[in-house]
């Protein structure tokens, strides 16, 4: 609300409504736990049930999850070395990074989009059977959150490019670097749960 | 599967060509009425744009009264097919539309919204806040349940309403027993609304958090406030659950999935453990507020201190916790076995502890009090024994094994209208009587008040203890007809018969917006009720826009009631005025509730392609939001000595 500034934190914590809308996202990314939760529950239910469909051993290919894996927290890592440059008020490397982390994500969805069609090609479609149901809503929702966080991302470097790094827009790049790791944290748990469970 | 045009207007009943009808020309007349005195301009920069959160209430309280007639309406429906045996004014299809409508409607279109909007009048002045954290935030809150209310409303013309209960149970409400559209409204609508419901939850823990003037510590919240913090933990908690369930429910109809079919592996039980893992702690969701609301109206005007203040908070986090536990008390018959049911029957029961508590706290607050008896307080005073039936009932409901013969009958439904009715809307009515003044300037006026009352209470008793024998007879829910030789007609009877006294209690509580809005008297002052507690009464009447002129310090709980008796803290001096940092106003909220508005009828009606542009329409309102750098203005100094010119000479 109001205009204070506080120059002895780090700058995307120095205007009081950046520190406002961090604490708020935090609470979104809680409420976005429990959403990937509900969804990983419903996985947890209805996988066995494939109804003489293919399970998750006849149509995952791990080779390709591993290399998805790998340019996932590749870019998660080069996020981080966003917000590195940012802290230290250098424009030019947080775009580069930035950029860099955009290419990652964008090959994660590359594969994931291939993936998708691989399958309904082998017959394994969302209509198939409960288990395919499922598998394909949790991992869309998952890579529709990868969409809008790259949309996000470009938005935001679109407007560091006017207005270079201020309270501001370094409050905005922080939460979007947030929201990053966070699908980082999720994709884990899907490699683990889904994948690595679906094969071993 | 495209929905053809024939299939979007209702044709053929005459009940629907009149509402249709009637539709059309009220909007046709709101939309003259406006132009002739052109208050368009003035509709769009005070109301539709606004992120003052007193105004954003103002605007929930005022949808909720308009659903609340809707939902009304549909009880009353509801009680005329069933007043007499083998009824033949509403058909079994319509009958079931409208207990349908009548749930969804009163529970997330009626109770939800009158408890956001008292929510947001109050919450903020009573931490000594000048809005939310997140203002902008708050109204795309505000617009998305409207627009989610809107969708909802419109399938009662367009379309065809769900039809499957206000719980919208799998496998009645997919594709293979309901192909009509009537259950998408269900999914859409519901989905928009809850996604509001979502973001004011974030705002509200951050605001309660973060916003509190000095020397307000968590203890020393007004209680109220307590219940909104705790609430909003709820809301983050349960939420995204049943925005789960509302998606896999719209896969499921809209593209072919299989989560809850019966064929292909879908498990239909899957949607009642989601809905109810949402569901309980939803109906927590609107009661806590409310008992937050009986806890400083019945302090105020018991004129004490509220017992046991910490036995309160840590009551209201526990039933919290145990909102999240008792989910399968509502299908005890599911057939999960005896170990799980006992496990839930247990925690079920033990929500009646921190409940009891709490009551006797109130009893304990309100003895060797001067009692007053105004409007507020009657409706606090009524609350208590009445909710104290639905109370026990719901002990006796909690026993899964006895569960079974109550289980779907007459006995289940008045047991949660005795909660939900006593609990929710006996605190909304008081919360509106005690904040009127502080909304409009004037109070409504306390002898119509007191007839609404007395009609309300009544009518209301009439209507709902019928049915607890009712249930034990057999009568089952949802049922829209019975022969007569199941004697059941009496008391069905009776039960028609206090509703239409209800209605006149409501009818009552209209009447009395008229005749305030005319006749009452103004320039109540700053504390209308002469013993305010906290620090909403130290402002003027209506709250001014940037609510306290300086920010005010609290040193103990019900800080404005100790500031009155050492006269400490009260006025205000020049040297101590600066000008206030304020937000402005915004037109994407609203633009963004039209936007999803268009989206959710193009999914609707399963529009697929016409679908992605309204998704991209969506999109585009973060696009804006995004690049939308406002950082708002200053109120002048000149004009804050302007509007608190009431408190006399500012030196």
């Amino acid at each position: 609300m109001s205009m204070n500034t506080n120059s002895s934190l780090p700058i995307e914590y120095q205007s009081e409504q950046s520190r406002l809308n961090i604490l708020g996202f935090w609470i979104f990314i809680g409420a976005e736990i429990i959403l990937f939760a509900t969804l990983f529950a419903v996985y947890g239910v209805l996988k066995p049930r494939t109804a003489n469909g293919p399970s998750g051993a006849d149509i995952f290919v791990i080779k390709d999850v591993v290399v998805q894996t790998l340019l996932l927290l590749t870019s998660s890592f080069t996020a981080g070395l966003v917000i590195y440059e940012m802290r230290r008020n250098r424009l030019k490397g947080l775009i580069l990074w930035a950029v860099i982390t955009l290419l990652l994500g964008g090959g994660f969805l590359y594969m994931e989009i291939n993936e998708f069609i691989h399958y309904v090609h082998s017959g394994a479609t969302m209509q198939t059977s409960a288990f395919l149901s499922s598998l394909f809503v949790l991992l869309g929702t998952h890579g529709a959150h990868v969409t809008l966080g790259i949309g996000w991302a470009i938005l935001l470097m679109m407007q560091l490019a006017k207005r270079k790094i201020t309270p501001v827009t370094a409050g905005k790049v922080h939460i979007w670097a947030l929201y990053w790791h966070f699908l980082d944290v999720i994709w884990i748990f899907i490699f683990t749960f889904v994948y690595l469970a679906g094969v071993l | 599967m495209n929905i053809k045009w024939d299939k979007i207007l209702l044709g053929g009943d005459p009940l629907l060509v009149g509402s249709q009808i009637a539709i059309v020309l009220t909007t046709v007349g709101i939309i003259a009425a406006i132009t002739y005195f052109k208050k368009w301009k003035w509709l769009w920069n005070e109301w539709l744009t606004t992120v003052d959160h007193k105004k954003i209430g103002i605007m929930y309280i005022l949808s909720a009264v308009l659903m609340f007639f809707r939902g009304g309406v549909d009880g009353l429906m509801m009680k005329a097919q069933t007043a007499v045996p083998e009824n033949t004014f509403l058909d079994a299809q319509h009958y079931n539309e409208v207990f349908t409508t009548h749930g969804v409607i009163m529970i997330l279109f009626m109770a939800m919204p009158m408890l956001m909007g008292i929510i947001n009048l109050a919450m903020p002045l009573q931490i000594g806040a000048r809005d939310v954290a997140f203002p902008q935030l708050n109204a795309l809150s505000f617009w998305l349940f409207f627009s989610g209310a809107m969708l909802f409303n419109l399938s009662f013309v367009v379309g065809g309403s769900p039809d499957a209960g206000w719980t919208s149970y799998f496998p009645l409400a997919g594709k293979e027993f309901s192909p009509g559209i009537g259950n998408n409204y269900y999914m859409v609508a519901l989905q928009i609304a809850g996604i509001g419901t979502l973001a004011s939850g974030i705002n509200f823990i951050v605001t309660i958090l973060k916003m509190r003037t000095k020397g307000m510590t968590l203890m020393k919240m007004p209680m109220f406030t307590w219940t909104v913090l705790v609430t909003s933990l709820i809301i983050i908690i349960a939420f995204p659950i049943f925005t789960v369930a509302l998606l896999l429910g719209m896969m499921d109809r809209l593209y072919g999935t299989h989560f809850f079919t019966v064929e292909a592996g879908g498990l239909d039980m899957l949607w009642a453990n989601l809905f109810w893992l949402w569901g309980h702690p939803e109906v927590y969701i609107v009661v806590l507020p409310a008992f937050g609301i009986y806890s400083d109206i019945i302090s105020t005007f018991a004129k004490k201190r509220l017992y046991g203040y910490t036995s309160m908070v840590w009551a209201v986090v526990l039933i919290s916790v145990l909102s999240m536990l008792v989910w399968v008390h509502h299908f005890f018959t599911m057939g999960v076995g005896p170990a799980v049911n006992s496990v839930f029957s247990i925690t079920t029961m033990l929500i009646a502890v921190p409940t009891g508590i709490k009551m006797f706290n109130w009893l304990f607050t309100m003895r060797k009090g001067r009692i007053e008896f105004t409007t507020p307080m009657l409706w606090s005073l009524a609350f208590i024994p009445t909710f104290l039936i639905g109370g026990v009932t719901g002990v006796m409901l909690a026993m899964a094994a006895a569960d079974f013969q109550y289980h779907n009958t007459l006995f289940l439904v008045a047991h949660f209208h005795y909660t939900l009715i006593p609990g929710v809307v006996y605190a909304v009515f008081a919360a509106l009587y005690y904040y009127w003044p502080k909304m409009f300037g004037y109070k409504l006026s306390e002898k119509i008040g007191k007839w609404h009352f007395w009609l309300f209470n009544i009518g209301f008793n009439v209507t709902f203890f019928p049915m607890f024998f009712l249930g034990l007879n057999g009568a089952v829910r949802r049922a829209y007809t019975y022969s007569a030789e199941s004697g059941f007609s009496t008391l069905f009877l009776i039960s028609a018969i206090g509703s239409i006294i209800l209605a006149a209690g409501f009818a009552a509580l209209v009447y009395n917006i008229y005749w305030s809005f005319r006749y009452a008297e103004r320039n109540v002052g700053n504390d209308p009720w002469g013993n305010g507690r906290t620090l909403e009464w130290s402002i003027g009447s209506p709250a001014p826009h940037y609510n306290f002129a300086t920010l005010p310090e609290v040193k103990t709980i019900d800080a404005f009631w100790y500031m009155k008796k050492e006269k400490k803290g009260l006025g205000l001096r020049k040297s101590d005025l600066k000008p206030i940092h304020m937000p402005s106003k915004s037109w994407i909220p609203v633009y963004m509730g039209a936007a999803f508005f268009v989206f959710g009828f193009m999914l609707v009606f399963e529009w697929h392609i016409l679908s992605i542009f309204g998704g991209l329409a969506v999109l585009a309102g973060l696009v804006f939001r995004s690049f939308d750098y406002n950082s708002g203005y200053y109120v002048p100094v000149e004009e804050i000595i302007e509007t608190e010119k009431w408190r006399g000479e500012i030196k």
